[in-house]
């Protein structure tokens, strides 16, 4: 019966998934990418840090390098708690400040210039984040502009098209400066970069073409986050990263993914993705995850629609002509 | 020009780069056929408003409203007879 599987979808074998993903770690390596080791960016979120895990089980603390990458918008706690589990697996790490970088390729003003746009009032010493709102509602997504003033007052306006565009170009630097630093050490060290999107990100397209979208090799990119957060728990890695609930860290103000990008909490979006992957009626994910049949008809609606719109940032370079031999 | 030739217009030009009419009917579903996806909604919104003197509030962003042109059509019409 659907509502009796939907009851245990996230069930995982913990330890015979570990040694499927590390074995394909090592065929990766050794038969297809040829390479000698694994970068792993780690954010101090639940992702890269049980990539991080899985690298280490596969290869070894001493072949894999860690590469915290922090900016101005970065929550203090994201370096700590990264440091933490690369200290737990015992893997070499560097910490580089990425401010720099962006600031000089403009991606702060060219951010705010567009916040201006839409509240003229935005400047030094406000905070600010952008809110997916409508699909839950029925309505087409878009996205309000969230400002808080030095006083703490907030305000919200819708963000129009080319000011929401900007934004994100914007902000999307940071995620592309990140991987141009991973394949540097990858590069140098003659490593394969590794990935951390999971199976919602991967499938919904929240990542940055060529940004934390890109890599050699993605470990959790089939896995749900539900079950990522176990597998945190197996690898027994720091507490204060388990019990972290999943933000951007990517704008000033805190900002929960559920916010950003999807229409519910992850473990909610975890069991809709599943349901909807397993043509489960709407009215059984319902009933799983406590909302109206009508609004798990419309996550579907979504899901689907975040399918369309993730097709250009999955896809290679096109080519216009047949070039195989 | 009717509402109908000026949105197909925008749409064969700007998303589907024909100017063959056949490849947009009246009651193709631009989302269904993959001809807009949402951030193209958002662009088709900002065309609306001003090529028709409207503004799309939040609760008229759905696809009752917006996903063809015949549906966009009446939508134009229904906000033109508000203001009228």
């Amino acid at each position: 019966m659907a509502s009796e599987k939907i009851k245990n979808c996230m069930a995982l074998d913990l330890a015979a998934e570990t040694q499927r993903i590390t074995q394909s770690l090592r065929t990766a390596l050794a038969s297809h990418l040829h390479r000698r080791g694994l970068v792993i960016a780690m954010s101090g979120g639940i992702d890269s840090s049980v990539v991080a895990a899985l690298c280490v089980e596969a290869v070894g603390p001493q072949r894999v390098y860690g590469l915290m990458l922090p900016e101005t918008d970065s929550s203090s706690s994201s370096l700590d708690k990264a440091k933490a589990v690369a200290d737990k697996l015992g893997l070499k790490y560097e910490v580089q400040n990425i401010a720099p970088a962006l600031q000089a390729l403009g991606c702060y003003d060219r951010r705010d210039e567009a916040m201006r746009r839409v509240i003229p009032g935005y400047g030094k010493g406000w905070t600010s984040k952008i809110v997916i709102t409508g699909g839950l509602q029925g309505r087409y997504n878009h996205f309000d502009l969230v400002v808080r003033d030095p006083n703490g007052k907030e305000q919200r306006e819708r963000l129009p098209l080319q000011e929401y565009l900007q934004i994100v170009a914007a902000t999307n630097y940071k995620q592309r400066i990140r991987k141009s630093i991973e394949y540097f050490h990858a590069d140098r060290l003659n490593y394969a970069v590794a990935g951390t999107p999971n199976r919602l990100e991967y499938d919904q397209g929240f990542f940055v073409k060529n940004g934390d979208g890109a890599a050699d090799i993605k470990p959790i990119s089939h896995l749900y986050k539900t079950q990522v957060y176990a597998l945190a728990a197996h690898f027994d890695l720091p507490e204060k990263v388990r019990s972290a609930a999943p933000t951007t860290d990517t704008y000033s103000l805190p900002q929960g993914q559920d916010e950003f990008y999807f229409a519910l909490p992850y473990a909610q979006m975890d069991v809709a993705l599943w349901a909807h992957n397993h043509k489960i009626p709407a009215a059984d994910l319902a009933r799983q995850i406590g909302i109206t049949e009508e609004q798990a008809s419309r996550v579907y609606v979504d899901i689907e629609a975040k399918r369309r719109a993730a097709a250009y940032l999955h896809s290679p370079g096109l080519v216009v002509a047949d070039i195989t031999v | 020009m009717t509402a109908k030739d000026s949105v197909r217009k925008y749409i064969l030009e700007n998303f589907l780069f024909t100017d063959d009419t056949n490849a947009l009917r009246d009651d193709d579903s631009l989302l269904d056929k993959g001809i807009i996806d949402s951030t193209g909604v958002m662009e088709l919104i900002a065309f609306i408003e001003a090529e028709f003197h409207i503004k799309v509030t939040e609760s008229e962003m759905i696809p009752d409203n917006l996903d063809s042109v015949h549906h966009i059509a009446r939508f134009v019409a229904s906000k033109h007879l508000v203001k009228a």
